[in-house]
């Protein structure tokens, strides 16, 4: 049979374009400084200037740091999914507000969220009318904080999603071994966490490798709208770090980061794949 | 007896309130976009935290007939409607064939989607913004148009393929057992059975499309080519002490968001979330 070739070769042939092609250029570019007109093999300098420049060293900290994201998202979005497990009055439409921030254009939210944290802001004028003045922080603008505030803005929008997964994971539990706890006289607690969380255990499980790849790779947009990587490159990530260098005109540099960003991005593909089939097989 | 009934009471309160705050929390930006957009720019700096108390116009009417708004609009439009369409067919047909064609090598095709779904486009980003220099084709859509086909179809694919595993195999068999060419099979048995799944699979992919930002930012950098989203990231930086201005153009690009999840919201909930399901 001939015909199966001819109908999967559009989907092959652009996904060797769009995927295959730029992987093996952009490794070969990362052993390459200066325009692309007249590249210049320099081994693996990239890599090394990459390495020991300070500004990148703060935005691979940075995705490390949003890898705290994870936990808050996944508990808070385990804690709503039991509750809303428990057949609450109202339990859809809560669910369709909870997910509604997930679809939402992160650029348009992003600068909803810059105008309520920025100095003279929203939340801090609504802090100074409360007389709680002394909790007002520059929320961008201060170096510390600002990394903590892309934070924010990726678990609200994220929230939604996690919360989705959980909740379809519970209602596909075999109501049985629920009744049986009941039965066995387990209370409310004693049923959510020794009985129901459990049993979800390979779903969390893949929600995290997946929240970890997109804290690590996807924040470019959050990042780019509320703080621009700054103040200097306090709240830059490694995206952002290769946007900046591609737009200074340093390929080489830009994509010595892209090559090891692919490294982790690939290893955390490798484990989501893994625990993707532990979960489908449990 | 009666405790209990407290406690389930005290139970079910706590319950509804720990997610009334969730939702509100949830709702709030989008409160503060849309009364943000109708107040006069004046009266927000005076109090950023105020109430619409007189609304007004102005600033949505300044986006949609003084600033490339509309243009930008149009442009997100036809960039998502042919980056979908093409990658929807595409897909259709390697699922079709994947499933029903069992063609040699279909199991790596699958898995090998599967793994391209979770690569990060920055990654290729740089290759392809030099293949698109070289074929002259930056600042105009296609460029745009082209990449984001390609990014969509593993995406496609796979969901595509968990759909197509659910119609019975004898079903097909039968009819090409009578005679009908694999075309005719997918075009009469194959596609009618294949409505709600395409349809959630469009309704993924353009909203991935419409809210894309990295890579229409690096290739459309031209004022009159840029989508709604690389136009609003602008707007940002050219209007910084002008914030109804800029909501508004934020409440324009949320609002067929928002009509589309109101209308269907099922479709959302299930496509968005089958990169995880069994």
């Amino acid at each position: 049979m001939l015909w199966p070739y001819l109908y999967a070769a559009p989907a092959v042939g652009a996904m060797a374009f769009a995927f295959g092609f730029p992987l093996v250029q952009v490794v070969r570019d990362s052993f390459y400084a200066g325009s692309f007109d007249s590249p210049i093999w320099v081994g693996l300098d990239n890599y090394r200037g990459v390495l020991a420049d300070p500004a990148f060293r703060e935005s691979l900290l940075n995705n490390m740091k949003l890898l705290l994201t994870v936990p808050v998202m996944l508990g808070l979005g385990l804690a709503i999914a039991l509750v809303l497990n428990d057949r609450i009055r109202g339990g859809r439409h809560y669910q369709a507000i909870v997910f509604l921030p997930y679809v939402l254009p992160a650029t348009a939210i992003g600068i909803a969220f810059s105008f309520v944290l920025q100095e003279n802001g929203v939340l801090n004028t609504a802090l100074r009318k409360a007389h709680l003045g002394v909790l007002a922080q520059d929320w961008l603008g201060n170096s510390h904080l600002a990394i903590g505030s892309v934070g924010a803005l990726v678990v609200w929008q994220q929230l939604g999603f996690a919360v989705v997964v959980f909740t379809a994971a519970l209602l596909a539990l075999p109501p049985e071994t629920a009744e049986a706890a009941r039965i066995d006289g387990a209370g409310w607690w004693q049923l959510q966490l020794r009985v129901l969380v459990p049993q979800i255990r390979p779903i969390i499980e893949l929600l995290t490798v997946i929240q970890v790849i997109t804290v690590i790779s996807w924040v470019f947009n959050y990042v780019y709208v509320l703080t621009s990587g700054g103040p200097g490159y306090s709240s830059s990530v490694m995206e952002l770090y290769i946007w900046r260098s591609f737009s200074n005109g340093s390929n080489g540099t830009a994509a010595s980061v892209a090559v090891m960003l692919l490294g982790m991005a690939g290893v955390l593909i490798g484990l989501s794949l893994w625990v993707r089939r532990q979960a489908i097989a449990g | 007896m009666r405790t209990t009934a407290r406690h389930g009471l005290v139970r079910l309160l706590s319950q509804h309130a720990f997610l009334l705050i969730i939702c509100l929390s949830a709702l709030y930006p989008l409160w503060f976009i849309a009364s943000t957009a109708i107040r006069s720019n004046a009266a927000y700096q005076l109090d950023p935290t105020g109430f619409p108390r007189h609304p007004t116009l102005g600033a949505l009417r300044t986006i949609l007939f003084h600033q490339p708004l509309p243009r930008w609009m149009w442009n997100s439009f036809l960039v998502t409607v042919s980056s979908v369409a093409v990658s929807t067919f595409v897909a259709l047909l390697a699922a079709y064939a994947a499933v029903f064609g069992r063609f040699r090598g279909h199991r790596i095709f699958l898995s090998t989607s599967v793994a391209l779904m979770i690569v990060p486009p920055v990654t290729l980003l740089i290759p392809m913004f030099v293949f698109m220099v070289n074929a002259g084709i930056v600042n105009h859509l296609q460029s745009v148009i082209i990449f984001y086909t390609g990014l969509l179809i593993p995406f496609a694919v796979f969901f595509m393929t968990g759909f197509f595993r659910t119609i019975p195999q004898e079903l097909i068999e039968a009819a090409a057992s009578e005679g009908a060419g694999p075309f005719t099979v997918f075009r009469r048995i194959v596609l009618p059975l294949s409505g709600a799944a395409s349809f959630t699979l469009i309704v993924v992919q353009a909203i991935w499309v419409w809210n894309e930002l990295l890579i229409a930012l690096v290739f459309l950098q031209n004022e009159s080519s840029r989508t709604l989203m690389s136009g609003l990231a602008q707007f940002q930086g050219r209007f910084v002490t002008n914030e109804p201005l800029v909501l508004s153009g934020a409440l324009i690009s949320i609002l067929p968001v928002v009509v589309l999840y109101l209308s269907g919201q099922r479709f959302f909930v299930r496509g968005l979330t089958a990169g995880i399901g069994k």
